[in-house]
């Protein structure tokens, strides 16, 4: 067992408000300066729908991730180890810039210095990159709240293998749908993007996981942004280099939430440790596709197992980080409760950011030209419990999301979280918790004391509970560079440079 | 095993190019600061400065937790809040006095001419047409200047004092939205124009985003629940309101009280982002709302009330609401209240007019409840305005009987009036005899009545509703089918778990409503229908209960204080409030274009002679006293003051009846009589913290025309005879009423663009002031992050240095101290409620002219330009000596004052016995003022309110503040943490403890009646006008549709080639009205643009791709965009998201060919004559808070693929 730490964050998709404040909150920080002008490192999509880049989970066309080839072993799509190379100058799958966008701002100076003229002055559209006129038919959010859906909800690749009928239908006001899929770099275990770098320049950070690309080192060959199936690294054209979502360490580092988890004002952000066995990685990710979500959730590792704390001490990892694993949100949702599940773990990369699928209206008939919502005559609280079916999201569609297809892990948690929804309304309004109500929870997987937990971190949470950071120990990273004292005095002097074009 | 392909980097110095990100991670400076845009949120957040930069935002998370069990407020903020920063350093920025280049020249030329006096000089412009219409028609054409701060302040003042001088302080106008989201901003521009005697006008009522049915039921403004209460629902209603888009930073109390147990229904006819959290999602058709609530209303009465009764809906009925009431049925008609003047032993009894009967049943009589309109101006007999069920005359117990049902004296059939394909209808109606001095009288119960309106079928002769699916008898869940295109089995399944919900919960039932609801012509309406599902469950009042409105950060919290500051009321001001629905319909020359509400409103046929013209009324409204109008009068009231001495007139009171006598032989002529004559224009306009010309101009092509003297695209033709009774009509409406607009901003949007002269304001990271609001109970600070960057200032700055101006350039044309007289409508929260038992023209003769009752007040008010600047920046003696008052509760202050003016004395102050004054000089100065003296943020003043409070109910709930009296909350407080607020009965909500605010509890827990005519809710409205609109019950009336509304002729005969659609606009998603919408940050996550929203099925039955251009038209403008295909919205509506801005990116509209408009390019304002009610308890006018509202929603247009325009 090689016990390692990840800093995982979770998504509560059923509380998500669509907002894009954590996008805001990102580029702000992070890529608000040229050249990262079109790359949000956070982005919201609207599903169904494309994302972006769009298409982005289109791998027949970019290759991303990795595939089990017939002898069972695992292949970066993108090209063989050696492979790589021949690619260098050359990579069809590479997303061009009109699969992002061509950002633009508008003139708005003209508004001020205009002289006086026959017609209004208004302050028009001009590329970022170019400075020119330009006509804007793109942007990193151009189907938001199903903007353009016969174009792009309606060929969301996620989709297949939901039934045509339900398909056509969800272009109709008895299933019409949608929901919010918030993304950041899954920081994975398995990252392709390391891998696929020619330059190695693309590393995992020991202490926590993240997945960081060496600004210095980097050479611009771009074999990341392919290879990545979730495209969560950018190609900088001003810098030459790549970058990509850093998990806002430097705020980590010193007890900050990461910026989009800070500011994500749906409270549906959790942040906390994941312990797992690095050992195991390379096994679990070439599994074939029905055994992948279940090895991967398995290699997280209990972090109260006194076998596993043993192992952990001897990697290295300090009391102080093992304190934060047992009590990691993240940790509960995932393993305790079973309720979160990776994104598209088919890509085999192992990503280690996780989501709790959400709840969707009940959908309706129509008869006689009238809506009539499709409910049982005699009362359910909340009718899709035993009717999953019923949803307007079709339990296939978020299968094929978060897992490999296999509809069972979004029922276990769809049912999980009506069971409690219906428990405290027993609890709250009939004051009573009776046999048929302690039997649906029996039927969820629950008792009564794991629906309070899962309710209270659900709902109620404070800040504290909702982001649970390790320590860093900064002054032992800067101690095996330099003096701490040293630098205590002379932190921030000094002119800091920018990386510099194909340095 | 496969061949290793990932190890991790763990050695640091492998890694030293990590502090590349974290270097730009590293700040200098965070500062507590918030956005002050009219959006609810008052989000605490931190600012981020870096090398004396701005950098970025992100929220605090330090808010108080409130009581155990409630999910807590963290982190407040949204996208748009997120990306302000944005603005500070963008090219969009203000950063220095622009001011129109034509217009400039022609001023320096002037002054040369006029030897170097600004005043005259504006007036050799004014009078010049032809220089006049130049810089008129160049409005909005480009053509700015930089000029100097001093020159820019020059010109303002010069032409305020020319309109004071030459047309009269009531030319001066000033708009401003919110004061909740910046006090001390708007406090600086309304306290200018009280000092000059200015216009000041409202807003909350213009932006519609008021709901008359509050103060209808309530006689209350609004009140709501702070966010964190919907946590105790339990059945959540979400109508109209998207709360994702609109309530961002409060959306997580409903997803996360799903999971507590609430059930979550959501009405909305696209598939909006609200509509994912709904167990339920509705999908009624647009404007429908009021058929299924009437249906659901219906099913309650019969299954809650009729079959079975719950023992908590019966006593809450009784005790908090009007159902027990008496109503008088005359002619087969329900009628007014039965009053105590009419029936032994009450005849006699002080008020009598004032005081409505209950049914008392263990004395089988009519009986005097405590707590009504007469109680609560009494007198005499006094502190028994509460809610206690006693006899108000003998202090014995009641015992209301709700209905005649099973004790009558008759049955009698009763006419109601049903719109739509409805007709007339008569129901069966049990009855009891009373005798009064005038005979026998009929009288049933507002419960009775109630179910005769809606059919219910409860064993009576006459009523037809056999059963839930008739579908000719309204209002049964089968008749509300045709409306709402909802199915029955959903509309009864939702009633009853309604009604099961709020019999189980004792009333945790909660509608949240908003613009989606309130936006439509006959929103009050709507809002009645649902607050009736809330009354009869029990659930105002209650905590998770209730009607949450969430339309406009009204709620000003420390509003006592403030007002003083704001209105002048500190130096004896009497400030001229507008209501600026009526002022824009008729200023704007929008009445000149339609035929008046007849067209579109639904009326009784018994009424006739109110079948008019809505300006008809408006003209009325103003003489009657029930609405303010300014001009008041066609003559300077400068002027008029000096004849009414020169005549003679001594006191106030002589001076007064100089004006009633003018106004009677019609030497004195109301303004509103003649509306375009130019003695009745404004003329300097003061725009700040508001899109008044832009975004919030219903009409605005109108105003391009009829106010600025533009260009315009509306082709809009006035009716050959405007069937126009009551006004003038001058035959060739004016060009270009406004002489200079001026706009206070910090960016470049839509009125700044067309204003003659733009001031660089500071940003909301640059200036210290207060933000409240409804949504949680916590005060906000702005604070300075860095100074006002370039040439900007704060808004006090800026209007205390053009104080100082007027001030300056007063000196030869308005010398000294003169007087003013101030024509004031009948006031809400005074005596004035019980004005008007029955309206009457004083005019035709029906009742004498009698000012405080019959007509307008009038106030003579002195000014004194030359010391205008002084009095501004220092508070003055009033408030010591008066104290502050709210909802008509006064306190006294004096020591707090004294205390105030030690910490921040007025050196200029003092001495000869004088007490020293608190200065006002600086921002953060009025901040500790408003914080010192307001029971919100002082727990001793707070006291001091429930004593007051305690004195008029008869009953004492100082208790109430017992533990926060020692509590002072200062500013430094307020930058340390978000502070709450305290418990303060100028609110109705009891928030001790941590408790979450909900409306109305303090009516229900303490017994203190609401502010109306019975004292309690209403259901039944007895206003003759409510009686003659048919609107005394709930009702429904159909919505009015495209030929109504006379808007698409024109561009009809133009030779269309679009398709007609409906056409709203929702609040958006990435802006707060036209802020944050011009910027990049959210251009880049929208479109680039503001798209038109189009069902997927319309676009391609208009042969139109996602993306294409489109042109939208109607007669009243056109608007140009590219259009967002999607099978989320409802056919037949197109969908623009609110507030656009014709800055950035508009090109030239082929059709009209030019420069396409904003979304407001495409309504007009109507006003609903009802709504002008006053004189009559609930139905009084205050400002912001009665009146007819801006509404918008009821517009058709066109919608057309274009080819790729020109910009």
């Amino acid at each position: 067992m090689r016990v390692r730490a990840q800093m995982s964050m979770l998504f509560h998709l059923d509380k998500c408000i669509g907002c894009h404040t954590c996008s805001v909150a990102c580029k702000n920080l992070w890529t608000d300066r040229p050249g990262a002008e079109y790359m949000w490192w956070n982005n919201v999509e609207t599903r169904p729908g494309t994302g972006y880049p769009t298409g982005w989970e289109d791998q027949d066309h970019y290759k991303g991730g990795w595939h089990r080839d017939e002898k069972g072993r695992l292949k970066l799509t993108l090209h063989s180890k050696a492979g790589g190379l021949g690619k260098l100058f050359y990579n069809p799958s590479l997303p061009e810039l009109e699969d992002y966008y061509d950002p633009f701002t508008f003139k708005y100076g003209d508004l001020f210095n205009t002289p006086q003229q026959e017609h209004q002055p208004t302050a028009v559209p001009i590329s970022k990159i170019t400075g020119k006129e330009m006509e804007i038919n793109g942007g990193p959010n151009w189907d938001d709240d199903l903007g353009g859906s016969e174009v792009f909800a309606r060929n969301d690749i996620s989709l297949e293998g939901v039934d045509d009928t339900v398909r056509a239908q969800m272009e109709e006001i008895e299933r019409v749908v949608f929901n919010y899929l918030p993304r950041i770099c899954n920081h994975c275990l398995n990252p392709a993007c390391v891998a696929a770098c020619p330059s190695g320049a693309i590393y995992k950070r020991g202490e926590d996981g993240v997945v960081l690309v060496n600004e210095d080192k980097c050479r611009g060959w771009r074999m990341c942004v392919s290879a990545c199936p979730y495209k969560k690294v950018f190609y900088n054209w001003d810098t030459g280099k790549s970058e990509k979502c850093i998990l806002c360490f430097p705020r980590m580092e010193t007890g900050h939430a990461p910026a989009c988890a800070h500011s994500c004002v749906g409270r549906i952000r959790y942040m906390g440790v994941l312990l797992y066995d690095a050992d195991r990685i390379d096994e679990i990710v070439a599994l074939p596709d029905d055994e992948l979500l279940d090895a991967q959730l398995d290699t997280i590792l209990d972090p109260n197992d006194p076998a596993v704390i043993t192992a952990a001490k001897a990697a290295g990892i300090d009391d102080g980080w093992l304190d934060a694993a047992q009590r990691s949100p993240v940790y509960k949702f995932v393993k305790e409760w079973g309720m979160a599940l990776p994104l598209h773990a088919e890509y085999r990369t192992a990503a280690m950011m996780f989501y709790v699928p959400p709840l969707s209206p009940v959908m309706s008939t129509i008869e006689r030209n009238m809506v009539d919502l499709d409910l049982d005559a005699e009362r359910i609280d909340f009718e899709l419990l035993d009717q999953l079916d019923k949803a307007r999201l079709p339990v296939k569609y978020l299968a094929n999301l978060f897992s490999v297809g296999d509809e069972e892990p979004i029922r276990k948690v769809l049912r999980m979280m009506l069971a409690v929804r219906s428990y405290k309304r027993c609890q709250s309004v009939d004051q009573s918790i009776d046999e048929s109500t302690i039997a649906m929870l029996e039927a969820a997987g629950l008792t009564e004391e794991l629906a309070e937990d899962i309710y209270k971190l659900t709902t109620i949470p404070t800040l504290d509970d909702r982001f649970v950071f390790p320590p860093y120990h900064r002054e032992m990273s800067i101690e095996a560079m330099e003096d701490v004292m040293e630098h205590k005095g002379m932190a921030g002097f000094g002119a800091l440079e920018a990386p510099h074009r194909g340095a | 095993m496969t061949e290793q392909w990932i190890e991790e980097t763990v050695n640091p110095a492998e890694r030293k190019w990590e502090e590349f990100y974290r270097n730009r991670f590293q700040h200098d400076k965070r500062v507590r600061t918030t956005h002050g845009v009219n959006c609810t949120g008052s989000c605490s957040w931190e600012v981020f400065v870096k090398d004396g930069i701005v950098t970025w935002e992100l929220q605090a998370t330090d808010y108080p937790q409130l009581e155990e069990g409630l999910p807590p407020y963290e982190p407040r903020g949204c996208q748009r809040g997120i990306s302000y920063s944005w603005y500070l350093y963008s090219p969009v920025r203000v950063k220095y006095p622009y001011v129109r280049g034509v217009l400039i020249d022609m001023y320096r030329q002037a002054k040369r001419e006029y030897l170097g006096d600004p005043v005259d000089a504006w007036k050799a412009i004014q009078e010049n047409p032809e220089w006049r219409k130049k810089y008129q028609e160049a409005r909005g054409k480009g053509g700015f200047r930089r000029i100097s701060w001093d020159e820019a302040l020059e010109l303002a003042a010069a032409s305020t004092v020319h309109t004071v001088k030459d047309h009269g302080p009531d030319r001066v106008a000033g708009f401003s939205p919110i004061p909740a989201m910046s006090q001390v901003s708007y406090a600086a521009g309304s306290r200018f124009m009280s000092m000059v005697g200015g216009v000041i006008m409202s807003f909350y009522d213009w932006y519609c985003d008021l709901p008359p049915a509050s103060p209808e039921i309530w006689g209350e403004q609004t009140d709501v629940h702070e966010s964190a209460d919907w946590y105790n629902s339990r059945f959540v209603a979400v109508m109209g309101a998207n709360l994702n888009m609109t309530r961002t930073p409060d959306t997580h109390f409903i997803s996360e009280v799903r999971h507590a147990g609430a059930k979550l229904a959501v009405f909305s006819p696209d598939f909006s982002q609200v509509a994912k959290y709904a167990d339920w999602w509705i999908p009624a058709n647009p404007g429908q709302d009021t058929a299924f609530w009437l249906a659901v209303n219906h099913v309650l009465l019969k299954e809650f009330y009729a079959d079975r009764k719950v023992e908590y809906f019966q006593q809450y009925a009784k005790e908090n609401t009007d159902l027990p009431f008496l109503v008088q049925i005359e002619d087969g008609k329900a009628g007014k209240y039965l009053r105590a003047g009419q029936v032994d032993p009450y005849t006699g009894v002080e008020n009598s007019d004032w005081k409505m009967l209950v049914w008392d049943d263990d004395a089988d009589a009519p009986k005097l409840p405590n707590g009504t309109l007469g109680d609560r101006w009494a007198e005499e007999n006094k502190g028994k305005w509460n809610l206690e069920l006693k006899d108000s005359l003998t202090g014995e117990d009641i015992a209301p009987r709700l209905s005649f049902l099973d004790q009558h004296d008759d049955v009698l059939p009763v006419e109601l009036e049903f719109f739509g394909t409805d007709g007339t209808v008569t129901r069966s109606v049990p009855v009891r005899t009373v005798q009064t001095a005038d005979g026998p009288v009929t009288v049933t119960t507002v419960f009775d009545l109630l179910n005769a309106r809606f059919g219910v079928d409860r064993g009576l002769k006459g009523y037809d509703a056999a059963s839930f699916d008739d579908e000719d008898v309204p209002y049964t869940p089968a008749w509300q089918e045709q409306y709402t295109g909802i199915h029955r089995d959903t509309v009864i399944k939702f009633a009853r778990e309604w009604g099961r919900n709020g019999e189980l919960t004792e009333g945790k039932n909660l509608i949240i409503i908003g613009a989606g609801a309130n936006h439509w012509y006959h929103n009050n309406l709507l809002y009645r229908s649902g607050i009736c599902a809330l009354m009869l469950t029990g659930s105002v009042g209650v905590n998770g209960g209730g009607l949450g409105h969430y339309v406009g950060q009204e709620k000003l919290v420390n509003a006592a204080s403030w007002a003083s500051i704001a209105f002048g009321l500190d130096w004896g001001m009497a400030p001229r409030h507008q209501n600026t629905p009526s002022f824009h319909y008729v200023h704007s020359d929008q009445w000149r274009y339609e035929r008046g509400y007849r067209d579109y409103d639904s009326l009784p046929d018994a009424h006739p002679e109110n079948h008019d013209h809505t300006i008809d009324h408006q003209a009325r409204a103003v003489r009657q006293g029930w609405l303010p109008f300014f001009p008041q009068f066609k003559d300077n009231p400068i002027e008029l003051m000096r004849q009414a001495r020169r005549a003679g007139a001594e006191t106030d009171e002589e001076v007064t009846d100089y004006i009633v006598e003018g106004l009677k032989t019609g030497e004195i002529e109301f303004a509103i009589d003649d509306p375009d004559a130019p003695e009745s224009w404004p003329r300097t306009w003061f725009i700040w913290r508001g899109n008044a010309i832009g975004t919030s101009a219903k009409g605005h092509e109108f105003f391009m025309k009829h106010y600025l003297g533009t260009h315009s695209s509306a082709i809009a033709v006035e009716p050959e005879d405007h069937g126009v009774a009551e006004v003038n009509v001058r035959p060739d409406a004016p060009i270009g009423k406004m002489d200079l607009v001026v706009d206070l901003n910090f960016r470049m949007d839509t009125t700044a663009l067309y204003s003659d002269l733009v001031l660089p304001a500071a940003t909301w990271y640059e200036k210290d002031d207060l933000n409240s609001t409804d949504m949680h109970s916590f005060i906000n600070p702005m604070q300075a992050a860095v100074p006002p960057a370039w040439e900007s200032k704060s808004d006090w700055e800026i209007f205390t240095a053009m104080a100082k101006k007027v001030s300056e350039l007063s000196g030869g044309h308005l010398p000294g101290e003169m007087e003013d007289v101030v024509m004031q409508p009948l006031a809400h929260d005074t005596p004035d409620e019980m004005a008007q038992t029955t309206p009457g023209d004083w005019r035709t003769g029906e009742v004498e002219a009698i000012p405080g009752k019959t007509m307008p007040k009038f106030k003579v008010v002195k000014r004194n330009f030359a010391e205008m600047y002084e009095r501004m920046t220092s508070l003055g003696l009033g408030v010591r000596n008066n104290g502050v008052a709210a909802h008509g509760l006064r306190m006294q202050v004096d020591d707090f004052y004294d205390e105030l003016a030690r910490k921040q004395p007025d050196k200029r102050s003092g001495g000869d016995d004088n007490p020293v004054r608190p200065s006002l000089v600086r921002g953060r100065e009025v901040c500790e003022a408003i914080l010192a003296l307001d029971p919100a943020s002082n727990g001793e003043i707070a006291h001091r309110a429930f004593e007051a409070e305690s004195a008029k109910i008869g009953r004492d709930i100082t208790h109430l503040g017992a533990g926060q009296r020692d509590t002072r909350i200062s500013f430094a407080d307020l930058i340390s943490q978000p502070r709450r607020v305290l418990t303060t009965p100028t609110w109705s909500g009891l928030i001790g403890k941590g408790r979450a605010y909900a409306p109305y509890t303090l009516n229900v827990e303490e017994r203190v009646p609401w502010r109306t005519l019975t004292g309690r809710q209403h259901f039944y409205l007895d206003h003759d006008r409510y009686i003659e609109w048919g609107e005394h019950l709930p009702v429904y009336k159909p919505r009015p549709d495209h030929a109504m509304l006379s808007e698409t002729e024109q561009s009809l005969a133009e030779g269309q080639d679009g398709k007609l659609m409906n056409y709203i606009t929702p609040h958006g998603k990435w802006s707060i009205h036209s802020t944050y919408g011009d910027n990049e940050r959210m251009m880049t996550l929208s479109r680039g643009g503001y798209p038109v929203w189009l069902n997927s099925k319309d676009a391609v039955d208009l042969g139109i791709e996602d993306n294409d251009w489109v042109e939208v038209y109607n007669d009243n403008g056109v608007f140009v965009q590219r259009c967002t295909t999607s099978s989320r919205i409802p056919r037949g509506t197109v969908f623009v998201y609110h507030a656009t801005e014709r800055t950035v990116g508009i090109p030239i509209s082929p059709r009209r060919e030019k420069r396409a408009g904003m979304n407001n390019s495409l309504t007009r304002t109507r006003l609903k004559p009802v709504l002008m009610s006053g004189g009559y308890g609930q139905f009084t006018y205050a400002f912001n808070y009665w009146g007819p509202t801006g509404v918008n929603r009821d517009t058709f247009v066109y919608v057309r693929r274009i080819e790729r325009p020109d910009y």
